[in-house]
């Protein structure tokens, strides 16, 4: 019996269970894939918005706000990237002015910092900024994590303090008894005093499980981008925003943490929560859009398109709450834009504000032990890098020509807590894959790694999810 | 820091020639840098056959075209480290390589060659639409998991592009069992050799699919739908002309890009069309003492022409070291004209050539029966008559010493209608 069983490895459940982990308390985590971070939490655009755009009165904009003053010492204490970049709305003619400065007034109401420009101050912050440009907001406090790496990092902090994580573990159906749920999975049943209910798009279905209510209900959208090559500098520093108009925030210029930049998304409806294929029509229209607000933007240096979905709720809102007719059973449900943003502060708000109510959270008596940060050599200097060598010559063998990745480096994130099990897994820990060759030179090489580590044929290394085999039999030789 | 004459990076067909050249040349302190597990680079999963043609005058197969410049360098007792990735490359020729057996290490060039050849073109950098599930690779990476690792990659296999990898790749499944539905290319015309198209397609009834792409992936694990498209003459997909085939592979062989980010990071200037260095008549960049050749330097179709143009490059190093190079001088544009993509080399300072200058270049469309023009300064000094040209195959045009003299502004190259 645990006292809290999370239902999904995405970015609110692994902070929510990384929360959970410094309290006496038994945690587990099942998650439906292979791997965590996934689904919502790995097609998003990686954006910790500033809070000026959410609605008054949504628990969006007060989670929002608050998870911006978090993310910045959560990233310190998970040891991952984070970046305060800035951002600018930008309006490209004289009719957007009246939205602009109603946002303006907004951002200024709730004290987020920011400050209108004129197109020559603009231009001089932003070089790349369409000429068209009449006015923009900056906005100093927006800034850029690794969604993905975020979430592997506070898992794997989580079960380095004692949470259990259950992958490939798809809930089928839940058991309501008086004191505790039963969770029936595909691999198992797990029993728990308490159930936080972080399915992502199935959070809706999780829900009816044990409840008769349909009080709200997900609408997935898709999302989609394309993902320009690194570049030093970026062709824009901060993230550009058009004015949002009611297809949602618009075509944005982002760029990441690891300097490549994002352009997207578009936001249309679906109907298959699995549909995350990219659409002509999609990637047309964001090629169409993208340069209204930035100019020079080397469409050429394209690597890669992916599409994200969005669990959007049907009140519009997060649903962060307990169950109506299910005690102890909390939905944090249509995490949305800007979920990612709020991810620390949901935690935060689930923990005090639901929970403390329930259950006495007593912190843990011994000292935590803190994650011990991926090895990234390219950012290390020659005598780092060689000390790394003295010891395992693994480090000296270059795995990934685009990023300069070793094996010593792949080997490392193989042998963790949440560790990679796949092609997709290593990529999203250690990046052999993402960069210009997109893993034409580094694939082969990582499948021997993964295949060697995990002490499996090569046949059975998987790209991504469980049917995904890359490679059919042997040659006739 | 330890100081070599020249550093060559890449251990391919290109700086093997290299390094062969210049040290037949009288440069002896030469350090070859290769990233792989063995010397000859992409040569090694090429076991096909049709290599060296024009150098050996007989048919060889990759790994065996690659062993004669191997045992070249062995007989020379060049010297080479494998498993050598160069890290960075400066402007002041100090490059850092890294190897399990040493390390972290910098070294000082007197002289670099750029040999680091080209990568594929992806999926992801044409933008297809789809899924992004197992079973989709560009053709090179399916090339070495077959004849170098040993793994069949899919049973029923569509390939966009026809570029000659797509096609090589095309025979190469079939023989091994896969079914081939067919290669669909963007153009209309073959991206590929011509007798590449002959023996891996029509060989094997493989169809080809002029002006047609793939408009659509399917499968969200394993590839198991691909959609082709007849495209437009602006390339957008035509709604109705749709074909739909059932595989669990799709291949792409949708172009080679050179790899030019140590030299990027060396300031060397890359040309817009070849993504590769500018060079002058010794294959010499913009920087003081670094060259380059190959497919880092622009996409060839044969290896024969890689390796004379490594020959050439190492023999310019060996000058250079030599100080035989004649510095600064007034150089000549070589200048692409209408129907001509790009010329390799740029320009040529004519006080370095010896009697003749060999011009690369390739064609920007198919032409039949035309007229390929030099003019000096506006002047024509030349009319070679083409029955066929192509993109796929490169041209070459060799200009004498005396057609350079007195060429105030530039030589152009361009392709006529008209004699």
């Amino acid at each position: 019996m645990y006292d809290f069983l999370v239902i999904g490895a995405g970015i609110s459940g692994a902070l929510i269970a990384r929360d959970l982990s410094k309290y006496q308390c038994s945690v587990a985590i099942l998650e439906k894939d292979n791997d965590v971070a996934n689904g919502v939490t790995s097609g998003n655009s990686a954006m910790i918005h500033s809070g000026h755009d959410p609605k008054d009165g949504t628990m969006k904009l007060k989670m929002n706000l608050r998870g911006n003053e978090m993310w910045e010492d959560l990233c310190k204490e998970l040891k991952v990237d984070f970046w305060r970049n800035g951002a600018m709305v930008v309006a490209v003619s004289e009719e957007e002015l009246p939205a602009l400065h109603k946002l303006h007034k907004q951002a200024i109401d709730r004290k987020v910092p920011c400050r209108l420009l004129n197109h020559d101050e603009a231009l001089a912050m932003e070089p790349n900024l369409s000429d068209h440009v009449v006015e923009a907001m900056d906005l100093p406090t927006t800034g850029l994590v690794s969604p993905w790496e975020s979430c592997i990092a506070a898992i794997e902090d989580a079960m380095n303090n004692g949470v259990e994580l259950f992958l490939g573990n798809k809930v089928e159906k839940i058991v309501k008894h008086a004191d505790h749920y039963e969770v029936h999975t595909t691999k198992g049943v797990y029993q728990s005093r308490f159930v936080i209910n972080a399915a992502g798009l199935y959070a809706d279905k999780i829900y009816g499980m044990v409840s008769d209510c349909t009080d709200w209900k997900i609408n997935p959208r898709k999302g989609e981008y394309f993902i320009l090559d690194k570049q030093n500098p970026t062709i824009v520093t901060r993230t550009i925003y058009p004015l949002p108009s009611e297809k949602g925030k618009g075509v944005l210029v982002i760029p990441t943490v690891h300097h490549n930049v994002l352009l997207g998304p578009n936001s249309e409806p679906i109907d298959d929560p699995e549909a995350n294929d990219n659409t002509y029509d999609a990637l047309e229209y964001v090629r169409r859009e993208v340069g209204k607000c930035v100019k020079n933007i080397p469409m050429g240096d394209n690597i890669r398109t992916y599409a994200g979905l969005r669990p959007t709720g049907s009140t519009n809102d997060f649903i962060i709450e307990e169950a109506k007719d299910a005690e102890r059973f909390i939905n944090v449900a249509c995490i949305e834009s800007p979920g990612l943003a709020s991810a620390p502060a949901i935690s935060e708000y689930v923990l005090n504000e639901i929970i403390s109510k329930k259950f006495d959270l007593v912190k843990k008596t011994e000292p935590r032990i803190e994650r011990r940060p991926w090895i990234i050599m390219n950012r290390m200097d020659m005598d780092a890098k060689q000390e790394l060598v003295n010891g395992d010559t693994k480090f000296a063998q270059m795995i990934c020509r685009c990023e300069h990745i070793s094996e010593g480096e792949i080997v490392d994130i193989i042998h963790r807590n949440c560790g990679a099990t796949t092609v997709k897994g290593v990529k999203r820990r250690v990046r052999p894959g993402a960069g210009r060759c997109q893993g034409g030179f580094c694939e082969p090489k990582v499948v021997a790694i993964l295949a060697r580590e995990l002490k499996v044929s090569p046949l059975d290394v998987l790209l991504d999810g469980d049917d995904s085999h890359l490679l059919l039999e042997r040659t006739k030789g | 820091m330890k100081t070599y004459d020249l550093v060559v990076i890449g251990g391919g067909s290109a700086g093997l020639a290299a390094a062969i050249s210049a040290y037949d040349n009288g440069v002896t302190d030469i350090l070859i840098l290769e990233r792989d597990k063995e010397l000859g680079g992409i040569l090694n999963q090429c076991i096909h056959n049709g290599f060296g043609l024009h150098t050996f005058k007989e048919e060889l197969s990759g790994p065996s075209y690659a062993e004669r410049f191997i045992t070249m360098i062995h007989d020379r007792g060049i010297q080479f480290k494998l498993n050598a990735m160069v890290t960075h490359l400066s402007d002041e020729k100090v490059v850092e390589y890294v190897t399990p057996a040493e390390g972290y290490v910098r070294i000082q060039a007197k002289a670099v060659i750029l040999a680091m050849g080209c990568r594929e073109r992806t999926r992801g950098a044409i933008a297809v639409p789809g899924y992004r599930p197992a079973g989709i690779w560009s053709a090179g990476t399916a090339q070495r998991y077959l004849n170098m690792e040993g793994y069949m990659v899919g049973r029923k296999v569509f390939i966009l592009g026809s570029g000659d990898i797509g096609l090589i790749m095309a025979r190469r499944m079939s023989l091994e069992g896969a079914q081939v539905m067919g290669v669909a290319e963007i153009m209309p015309y073959s991206n590929g050799l011509p007798r590449n198209i002959k023996q891996c397609l029509e060989d094997f009834d493989i169809p080809l699919f002029l002006s047609h792409t793939i408009s659509r992936i399917e499968g969200k694990q394993r590839v198991n739908q691909v959609t082709i498209q007849q495209v437009d003459d602006k390339m957008k997909p035509i709604a109705g002309t749709e074909k739909v085939f059932d595989v669990d592979t799709v291949l792409f062989s949708v172009g080679l890009i050179p790899e030019n980010a140590l030299s990027e990071e060396a300031e060397v200037k890359l040309h817009r069309r070849t993504k590769g260095p500018i060079v002058d008549e010794s294959y010499q960049t913009n920087v003081d003492g670094i060259f380059a050749c190959g497919n880092v330097l622009h996409v060839h179709d044969l290896v024969d022409w890689v390796s004379q143009e490594g020959t050439k490059a190492g023999k310019a190093a060996s000058r250079y070291l030599k100080k035989e190079l004649v510095e600064g001088g007034s150089t000549i544009d070589l200048d692409a004209g209408i129907g001509v993509g790009y010329i390799v080399p740029h320009k040529v300072n004519p006080d370095n050539i010896g009697a003749t200058v060999e011009c690369m270049f390739r064609v920007t469309r198919t032409y039949k029966n035309v007229f390929v023009k030099v003019y000096k300064d506006g002047e024509v000094i030349k009319t070679v008559k083409k029955r066929a040209m192509a993109p796929a195959e490169m041209e070459n045009i060799v200009l004498k010493k005396e057609d350079l003299a007195g060429c105030k502004k530039n030589i152009l190259i361009q392709v006529s209608e008209e004699q």
